[in-house]
């Protein structure tokens, strides 16, 4: 299996000094600066005596409202890692004209790309998604908790797991050279023997069992822990997009999953499922991975979606416009979005008819999407628009998503496609909906509901400066990748000679680094929010006049989220409840029972680490044991069964105590 | 902001295109890229139709109904109308039947499988248009052009007369390519093992740029080629030019050829091994392989039993030539050991070790094409 089995130890398996990058002074400052930064929060921890707290409170927690905050910390990392292979990316492709190479060698270079798309696809977008659905669902349908709230817990650290793995690969070793989709051969032992892709198949298999795993929660959430009177047809539309989304993990995951075995039984034990020898089809493999793939895309846009979709009616003050046709349209994406995943590849010789086909249902979900565009457009209708942070996003979101629809669509044409596909009109697509969707989307969630999680609201100044220059950053950095498209160059190339395109990549990059302003801004929005925090502070609990259920308790929730569980009458619960005079309980509190916090989802994920590792670098006993730890330690936890804990009825009325002279303090 | 603005401002991105540069896709040279420009034009006019619209409106209610402006209407219950939603939803709905109608015929009409039925608007493909065949190999990492007709090959160079149907045969060596020439139509997939099919003419005489289009590894940037378009004589001339060359690509040359190199310079091989490109696709350029049509065939046969144990290392291609080994790297005995496919056998070694396993069904000399991709 290795190309040199001769420089194979026992211990360290095909692990070596040479692994190590230190020729490569990029990595090496970057290694620097990480260490540095490390060892720095570590002495910092230390010396404020944070390690018990931090463990107890945080990495332990089962509470959802935590583990939802861990999401976005863990995903607002891993952006930054992200961005940084774009920018690196933008800077090569600006100058690597007429001969000139670039700082990037491919081997480099095309890590980087790959990167690039694995960490921001699933390591950015995932965990931000995942983590914005953890904390505001349970809060949306008035529940307690998710309905498993170690599994919870587990899932997370299995996706931090996951995201570890990659950024390991930055520092020992290399990351996969083979695009962010991995195809075979390419990606088969023959073509990729190192350990890149042994990085890529082990991050992305441990990272999903933590997101079907919580897709499996939330759908068991959603579907069992509805307070009383929520029915279906009045959840909040975040709520039903959720349910959608998390739907689609469980459905699609264990096909990535499956297809992801099947890459690593050809890579470990020479079987031929997508080799070119003994009848094995690399096809097949682009098959199963897109239906995987399609779905994902909407995975991660319908939560976007469903934050629009709160913040809309919220902002103009105004019931959302079309409720029943919202549901349905996101129901009717939810399905078509299964069969459509061969407009991937119509350029690999499928028929006209299986082309027309799969072209076609591409083009009918642009239909429930428009519905849902001008579903948003109609509730501003008539509105009272306060132009808020999240609102400026919506709006920079439903003018810039049409481009990329309507850009998707013409992709969805085959003899179009034949032109355009893999060339840059096709990377400028997808970054104008993922970028002008989800991204656009999640950020106006993460203002949205900051307040309730940290009881103070973003500072909207710095929150205005990051909207303008992620907006204008993102049409700088691709409307000049739609022209380049238009000339015929394709992506993942890292040298041009035609000294006319370099004008295009100049301006891209000049895009670009506006938008690392905008994200700049952005972590500079939580420092000074974070400062002013007394100004910015929300006493009410409902700091936008919100319509759903999150906004009737207070700001951050009690750990139980509600004292009582609340009876729902009518769509927009909070809403509702405040339309009729609703009076908030001040008496009456029992003792509420709690999940207690365990460290089993931390230990598990480590050895999950230790697994990887072991796998990557074919150090066979670190696997093993691993392994072996992991099934005897889970095991040894469904024996624990300390799990539960009653929050005491003095202290609930103590909360609610506080509450009570916040909200007059209010008045 | 009065609507004409905004709507100005909706236009502003096309405006951009305008500009002289290069913009390939939207002025080619060819018919069948002609009509998928056409296509890209007429598709995305039809959309702009409910495109434009929406970004007014969003821009336009934005501003009517900010918070400040008390004059507009305020109206917090509104939420349902029934004209509204059969609006919202048949406008999108009868844009893509629209639209679905198009894809539909013209998927059809510019399926690359399908051979050509005019070489531009204005004149249809008659009996006299002879079509030139191209087999077309993507090796690591240059392009290997054959012209079986011709009888010579060429690396990193394509040249068809002008108005001639051209029929592409395309596979590869070891990972998958893309043959993409934005002048003269869209790309097609070059997969090993696999063959793909383009029907294309070019109707402007010039140099356009081939390139590979699907990441393939290290040396994929430069994996470029020219395609020159030229006149009858020009082409004629062109050939002669190959044929007076001299070099003979037969299959020990194409086991040189197929190592991994970057940057390779425009080569020319007089003569060529006529089976070479069926030999490519079933992966059994190495006489010592089976071809994978044969192992098809066999086991279309119902398999060998435990006799078949013994195809395994004569189907063994990619895991003894990795990338970067090549074919120096096969360890010599394999070459001796067990060659039993009657259709590569050479008159100097007329039977191989395992005889009665050939037999039967590889007797046939006539192998289709492995895994074609229809």
């Amino acid at each position: 299996m290795s190309p040199n089995p001769d420089q194979m130890s026992f211990v360290f398996g095909r692990l070596s000094l040479d692994s190590l990058p230190l020729h490569e002074p990029i990595l090496v400052i970057t290694f620097i600066a990480v260490a540095l930064g490390g060892l720095a929060a570590m002495g910092a921890l230390t010396y404020f005596r944070l390690w018990g707290p931090l463990w107890r409170d945080w990495l332990t927690t089962v509470d959802h409202k935590r583990i939802g905050i861990m999401y976005v910390i863990l995903a607002l990392i891993m952006l930054l890692r992200g961005f940084s292979d774009a920018l690196m990316m933008r800077a090569q492709q600006a100058i690597a004209f007429g001969g000139a190479e670039g700082y990037l060698p491919p081997h480099h270079y095309d890590q980087i790309f790959t990167a690039h798309g694995v960490i921001m696809i699933f390591f950015f977008a995932m965990p931000l998604v995942t983590g914005l659905m953890n904390f505001v669902v349970p809060l949306q349908i008035g529940a307690r908790d998710v309905a498993f709230p170690f599994l919870n817990n587990f899932s997370f650290w299995m996706t931090a797991a996951g995201a570890a793995i990659v950024m390991m690969s930055l520092f020992v070793g290399e990351f996969a050279q083979t695009g962010w989709l991995a195809y075979p051969p390419l990606s088969g032992s023959a073509y990729s023997p190192g350990v890149g892709v042994d990085y890529y198949i082990w991050a992305l298999q441990i990272a999903g069992v933590g997101t079907l795993l919580s897709g499996v929660n939330l759908v068991a959430t959603i579907v069992k822990m509805r307070a009383p009177g929520l029915t279906m047809m009045k959840l909040p539309v975040f709520t039903w997009t959720s349910l959608c989304t998390n739907v689609l993990i469980v459905a699609a995951f264990p096909v990535l999953t499956a297809v992801l075995v099947l890459l690593s039984l050809d890579r470990y034990v020479g079987t031929n499922f997508f080799t070119n020898d003994f009848g094995g089809n690399p096809m097949m493999y682009v098959n199963l991975i897109w239906i995987w793939g399609h779905p994902e895309v909407y995975i991660l846009i319908l939560p976007a979606f469903g934050i629009f979709s709160e913040v809309v009616s919220t902002f103009c003050s105004k019931r959302l416009f079309g409720y029943t046709s919202m549901v349905y349209a996101t129901v009717v994406i939810t399905i078509l979005s299964y069969i459509v995943w061969l407009h991937h590849f119509f350029t690999m010789g499928s028929g006209a008819s299986v082309n027309s086909f799969f072209g076609i249902t591409t083009m009918i979900i642009s239909i429930p999407t428009g519905a849902k565009i001008f579903n948003w457009l109609f509730t501003m209708y008539r509105g009272r628009i306060r132009f808020e942070v999240p609102m400026l996003w919506t709006i920079g979101f439903m003018i810039t998503f049409v481009i990329g629809g309507m850009t998707g669509v013409l992709l969805a044409v085959p003899p179009a496609d034949f032109q355009l596909h893999n060339s840059l009109f096709l990377i400028a697509h997808f970054h104008n909906v993922i970028i002008g969707g989800v991204v656009f989307g999640l950020l106006a969630g993460i203002t949205y509901w900051f307040p309730k999680a940290f009881g103070f609201k973003l500072d909207p100044f710095w929150g205005k400066v990051s909207f303008w220059c992620w907006l204008i950053g993102f049409y700088l950095a691709f409307m000049p990748l739609y022209v380049l498209g238009l000339m015929g160059v394709t992506r993942r190339i890292s040298r041009f000679e035609d000294p006319s395109l370099q004008i295009w990549f100049v301006i891209a990059a000049i895009g670009a680094v506006l938008i690392a302003v905008g994200i700049g801004a952005f972590l500079l929005q939580i420092v000074v929010s974070f400062l002013r925090r007394d100004k910015l502070r929300d006493l009410t609990g409902d700091p936008w006049g919100g319509r759903t259920l999150e906004w009737a308790t207070s700001s951050p929730p009690p750990d139980y989220n509600f004292a009582f569980t609340p009876i729902i009458h009518s769509h927009d619960a909070w809403w509702d409840m405040k339309g009729r005079g609703h009076v908030r309980p001040v008496s009456g509190f029992h003792a509420i029972h709690m999940p207690k916090n365990t460290g089993a989802g931390v230990i598990l994920a480590g050895l999950s680490v230790g697994f990887a590792i072991g796998m990557i670098w074919y150090m066979w006993w670190l696997a093993v044991l691993s392994f072996a730890a992991i099934v005897i330690y889970s095991i040894a936890h469904t024996f624990n069964n300390d799990r539960d804990f009653y929050i005491p009825a003095e202290e609930v009325v103590a909360t609610e105590d506080r509450r009570t002279r916040l909200l007059s303090a209010a008045e | 902001m009065p609507p004409k603005i905004l709507r100005l401002l909706a236009l502003l991105p096309l405006g951009l295109l305008l500009p002289g540069c290069n913009l390939v896709i939207m002025s080619p040279s060819g018919d069948i890229a002609a009509q998928q420009r056409d296509l890209i034009i007429a598709s995305t006019v039809l959309m702009l139709v409910i495109i434009i619209p929406v970004m007014v409106l969003t821009l336009f209610f934005a501003w009517r109904y900010r918070a400040s402006n008390k004059a507009a209407t305020y109206d917090p219950e509104w939420h349902h109308s029934t004209k509204l939603e059969v609006v919202i939803w048949a406008a999108p709905l009868a844009i893509i039947v629209v639209l679905g109608a198009m894809t539909w015929t013209a998927t059809h009409l510019l399926d690359p499988y399908r051979p050509l039925s005019r070489i531009d608007a204005a004149r249809p493909v008659t009996a006299e248009h002879k079509p030139l065949t191209v087999e077309v190999v993507a090796l690591d990492w240059k392009w290997l052009f054959i012209y079986p007709e011709q009888g010579f090959a060429t690396v990193n160079e394509l040249a068809a007369p002008v108005d001639t149907p051209i029929n592409f045969r395309i596979t590869a060596s070891s990972v998958m390519n893309a043959l993409s020439i934005p002048a003269m139509a869209g790309m097609i997939y070059a997969m090993p093992g696999m063959e793909t099919k383009l029907h294309a003419v070019i109707n402007r005489e010039g140099v356009y740029d081939g390139l590979s289009s699907n990441y393939s590894g290290a040396g994929f940037s430069d994996m470029r080629f020219k395609f020159h378009g030229l006149s009858q004589a020009g082409f004629d001339a062109w050939v002669a030019q190959n044929k007076a060359a001299g070099g003979a690509l037969d299959r020990a040359a194409y086991l040189e050829l197929e190592r991994p190199s970057v940057r390779e310079p425009v080569r020319r091989f007089a003569s060529l091994d006529p089976e070479l490109f069926t030999a490519v696709l079933n992966r059994c350029v190495d006489s010592t392989k089976m071809c994978s049509s044969e192992m098809m065939r066999i086991d279309a046969a119902g398999g060998l039993g435990p006799a078949g144990l013994l195809n395994v290392a004569a189907l063994e291609y990619d895991k003894t030539q990795r990338r970067g080994a090549g074919a120096a790297a096969v360890p010599a005995q394999r070459n001796t050991a067990q060659r039993f496919v009657l259709a590569l056998c050479t008159p100097a070694d007329p039977v191989g070790v395992r005889q009665e396993v050939a037999q039967g069904p590889a007797a046939d000399a006539a192998t289709p094409p492995a895994g074609q991709v229809n």
